[in-house]
This record gives C-alpha cells, structure tokens and sequence, in this order.
C-alpha cells in the first residue's frame, strides 16, 4: 500500500517537473523565437496595457483620431472622413485638401479637372459624401481685400 | 498594419491563455516581418515600374538602405533644408521659405523654396542623362550629354529670381485652389550653365519658330508613364536671351536634387515653372507650346480684368510672362521690439520680373507718408537688388513697415491685393511687418 502511495507520488512528482519543463520551455522558446524576430522588443515600447487589449492599439493606430482630427491625415473628423482619405490621399497628400478652403461648386470643379487630367476615377456615390464634407469642414474663410497681421511672435530686437 | 491585423485575427479566436497569447505574438511577429518584407518588395516593384527603368543592382540593394522615394520623408533632411522652411505639401513636395530666412544676397539652398507638380525622378546618372532637342521648327533632332554641353559651348554664370507664378496665393477672397503660398516662393541662387541660344544655335532653328517647351523626368501623381507632370516653356524672345541657361550647377555646385538635378532650364524674372527641373528634352514648336500645364487656366490670369470669384473661361486666360514688381523686406524679422530713440535698419530684395526696379520706398504710417530708401542695381539683369534703410519712430506704439518697389516703367507694388484672378497669381502686394517701439 504504502509502496503504490509512494510510486503514485512520484510520478505526481515527475509529472509536476515534466509539466514544469514543458510550460518553462515553452516559455524560453518563445521568448528566444520572439526576441530572434523582434530584437528591438518593439511591441512591448507601447504604453503597458491590459493584455487583453494589447493588440487594439496597434489596429487603431493607423485612423487614430485625437481632438477631432485624423492623425495620420490632419484631415477633421465628420462625416465622409474615410471616403476622402481613401479617395483623396493617394495620388496627393492630405496637406493639398486642408489647405485649400472653397465652396461646392469649386470643389466640384477641382474634382472634375482632377478626373480629366489626373487620372481621378468616377467617385460614383461617394462623390457627394466627399463633397459635402469638404464644403462642411473647409469652406471659404472671409480675407477682404488685406488681413491683420496675425500671429506675430514678439521679440527683443538689440541692434 | 490594418491589413496585417486581418491576416492575423485568427490568432486571436481561442481562449487568452499566457502561452496562447505568447504564440499569439510569435504569430504576430512572423507575419509582421512577413509582411513588411513583402511591402519592401513590392515598393521595390513599384518603383520600377514608377521610374520605368529597373533599379541595376537592386537585389544587392544593402540590407540598411532605402531608395529615395521609400525613406522616411522628413523634408528637412532629405532636401537639407533650415527648420524654419514650412511644409505645404508633402506629395508633391510644397515648400516654401519665411521672409527673414531669404535674408541672403544670394539665397543657400536651405533657404530655397521648392515647388514641385510630379514626383522626384530616382536614380538619376548624370553621366548617361541626355538633353534631347527636337521639335517641328528644330532643323534637326539633338541629343547632347551633359558633358558635350560643357565642352561645346561657352559656361555663363547669373544670379537669377525665380518666384512662383502663385507666391501670395494664400491672399487672395474668394480663395484660389492650389497651394497656398504665403511670401516666401521666391529665390535668387547663383546658376551655371550654357546658354539655351547657343545650344538652339547649334542645333539650327527654322523661321518658323514660336516657342520652345521643355520635357522632364519627373513622374505623375497618377503614375501614368505616359502623362507629364508639368511641361511649360517660353516663346522664342525668352528662350533667346543671354540670362536663359541650361543649368547645372546651382550656388557653384551641383543643383540638389530638389532643384533639378542633374539639368535645369532657367528662365528669370518668369513664372518659376518654366524653369523646368530634371531637364531631359526641349522642343522647338512652331505653335505656342501646349505641354502639360501651358492650357486651360494654369499659369494663365484672365486677358481682361474681371471682378472677385467671376467665371472666366479658358480662352479668355491669357499666359503669364514676366513677373510683377515686388519686394520683402528680409530684416529684420517681423514681430520685433525696439527702445524708443533707437533706429531700426531694414533691409530686403526688390525684383519686377524682366525689368529693373528704380524705385524703393517704405512707410511706417500705413502708406500716408513715403520714403525712399537706398536701392542697388542689380549684380546682372533678371537678379534681384538690394534695399535698406534706417527707420526713426517719432512715438512709442505698434507700428507696420510697408516696403513698396516701382519698376522702370512706373508701375509699383500695390497696398491691397491685386486683381483677383481664378487662379490666384501674381499676388505682388507690398510686405510689411510688425514693429513696436517700447
């Protein structure tokens, strides 16, 4: 009796450093085969997370929006955001939208001109999407005939 | 990445175990390096069929180094300029100076306005590029290597002003499409080459001759091999001048790549797009040239005046030659504050396109009162003068310095902006900047 308690023990045991092995192996296998991969350990330079979530900020990352604004673009954050960055940011960047300020008619005809000489495909229904939020986020600012100086930053000029 | 998180979302159906999650990011990493091999690859790929040619050696490509177009695109080291520059675009590059970084007689190319329509041709040979001239009025069809051109026809050397057709865009109500250029769209750099006279001269020019229209090796947005970016020229009186050149050399060394490396046709005191960069051919028409951006309403401002935000149709746009009179005043910067009782010295550049500028004048009152300042003439025609002046304040309190040039024919700098036009051109109202006197 005694004699099958202690072999069941033992092998209680064995087994206990087998499993132990094998998870700690496993362990070290991975950290070697991670570490081979990523020697810059780069997914873990991220702001800590629960592991639970720890893939979400890299699916984000790319249309991360942060104060109304699409980071990766700089375009604003409305409706028909998308379809103008995945219509309008790749022949050209975003830079060329944002700082253009025009009404429907003239983004209109920037879309026309940019069909028959750009090589612009028909936007078909996400052509008045794109539009009306062009006309909503970047519409003509008022400027007159000469505007105030504006954001001038003083300094001390010792001649 | 997005892509790749697709890929990788069966990694992620079973329970989140810690050795789940470990082979999870084995999984992860492997398709990560997978992927951006692949993207390396086929950016690769794709730049051959963008450059049209095969990049020779590309497979030894060493493992660290990324062509050109795949660098990380930080303007400011790639084209080596000041940090001031400020970026209007970054597809095609966009970018343009402040008015104190132009400060320089002569402008270093940290401080050099780059305005581009296409892509930055790659994998440029400077010992293969060729200058094809052809044309229906050539006599005959020309190539010329860049050291034929050397060693054929006599170097000239010019300080020449190159200032965009739109510098001053952002101005003008209602706005105007396209980049929108402040002040700084302009530049005056040193530029060595032959003279595009002497080279038409070899090749033979017929009578019929109107204009001449320059080919490039730039790339379309739109990656179509078979359109061009920008194509523009200059009718014959132009391309004949002594000053037009067929540059390659830029402030005494090779023109950066910015700028058109390795030849560049330069026409002063113009719409700085006809200066073309990455020059690879120049065609002797006998019609107006119609290249890529010489149509419709590029570079052209209605033939007649017309009132703010009027439609005007394209043939009624009327091709832009010489640049207006203009000026800036370069020192100092503006937002500057001084000691009542001191003097403040200014001091800019003045330039009227094909013309000389007599006069330079400036106010600190708005324009009710005038005075001239001191104006030298021009190192060589189609360069830029130098002005400067000593300002007394009668009074403390916030002041502007309007600077106002007059060409030899009379005509000066507006105080408002000038005629609206569709396209939002030849903005060549006076600069001025902020004083206050404590």
């Amino acid at each position: 009796m005694e004699e099958g308690l202690k072999f069941k023990q033992q092998v209680k045991h064995i087994y206990r450093a087998l499993a132990t092995f094998v998870v700690l192996s496993a362990v070290i296998t991975s950290t070697i085969i991670y570490v081979m991969t990523d020697p810059t350990l780069s997914l873990f330079k991220k702001t800590p997370l629960e592991s639970d979530y720890v893939m979400s900020p890299m699916e984000v990352d790319d249309d991360r929006i942060e104060n109304g604004i699409h980071v990766r673009t700089g375009l604003i954050e409305a409706e028909g955001l998308m379809e103008v960055v995945y219509n309008c940011t790749n022949c050209h960047s975003s830079k060329l939208v944002i700082q253009n300020r025009m009404n429907k008619e003239n983004w209109m005809a920037t879309i026309r001109w940019m069909q028959e000489t750009q090589n612009l495909a028909d936007l078909g229904l996400n052509e008045e999407i794109i539009v009306n939020y062009l006309v909503s986020n970047y519409p003509p600012v008022k400027k007159g005939r000469r505007t105030l100086l504006s954001s001038i930053e003083w300094y001390n000029l010792e001649d | 990445m997005v892509i790749f998180i697709d890929h990788c979302n069966y990694c992620y159906t079973g329970i989140r175990q810690k050795i789940i999650f470990l082979i999870d990011i084995i999984c992860y990493s492997l398709e990560y390096m997978k992927r951006r091999n692949f993207v390396k690859k086929a950016a690769l790929a794709s730049m051959i069929s963008l450059v049209g040619i095969d990049i020779v050696f590309g497979s030894s490509i060493p493992e660290g180094y990324q062509p050109l177009a795949l660098q990380d695109p930080d303007p400011f080291k790639l084209f080596d300029l000041d940090k001031g520059m400020v970026v209007l675009n970054d597809k095609p590059w966009n970018i343009e100076a402040q008015a104190h970084l132009l400060d320089d007689k002569i402008t270093p190319n940290k401080h050099m306005f780059i305005r581009n329509n296409g892509l930055i041709p790659e994998n440029i040979d400077a010992n293969t590029w060729s200058l094809t001239i052809d044309g229906e009025s050539a006599q005959e069809v020309k190539s010329y290597s860049i050291s034929e051109l050397k060693s054929k026809f006599q170097e000239y050397t010019y300080h020449l002003t190159l200032e965009c057709g739109g510098n001053g865009r952002s101005e003008f109500d209602p706005p105007a499409k396209g980049n929108q250029w402040t002040i700084g769209a302009v530049s005056c750099a040193t530029w060595t080459g032959v003279r595009l006279k002497d080279v038409l001269e070899d090749v033979g020019i017929k009578e019929n001759a109107v204009y001449i229209g320059y080919h490039a090796a730039d790339i379309h947005l739109s990656l179509d091999p078979k359109k061009e970016p920008i194509s523009r020229g200059v009718p014959m009186i132009k391309a004949l001048q002594d000053e037009t050149l067929i540059a390659y050399k830029m402030n005494g060394a090779d023109i950066p790549l910015a700028h058109g490396y390795p030849l560049r046709l330069v026409a002063g005191g113009w719409p700085a797009s006809v200066s073309g960069k990455w020059l690879n051919g120049i065609s002797v028409r006998n019609i107006v040239h119609d290249g890529t951006k010489m149509t419709g309403t590029a570079y052209r401002v209605p033939c007649n005046p017309v009132g703010p935000g009027e439609k005007v149709k394209d043939e009624e746009m009327c091709i832009i030659e010489s640049m207006p009179v203009k000026s800036l005043i370069t020192y100092p910067k503006t937002g500057a504050t001084i000691r009542e009782g001191t003097k403040l010295s200014i001091r800019g550049h003045a330039w009227a396109g094909e013309l000389e500028v007599s006069k330079m004048e400036y106010s600190i009152d708005f324009g009710s009162s005038w005075d001239d300042c001191g104006i030298e003439l021009p190192s060589n025609r189609l360069a830029w003068q130098h002005f400067s002046a000593a300002i007394s304040f009668p009074k403390k309190g916030y002041y502007e310095v309007w600077a106002r040039a007059t060409d030899a024919q009379g005509l000066s700098q507006p105080m408002l902006l000038p005629g609206w036009n569709p396209k939002g051109y030849l903005n060549n109202a006076c600069h001025r900047i902020a004083i206050k006197v404590v």
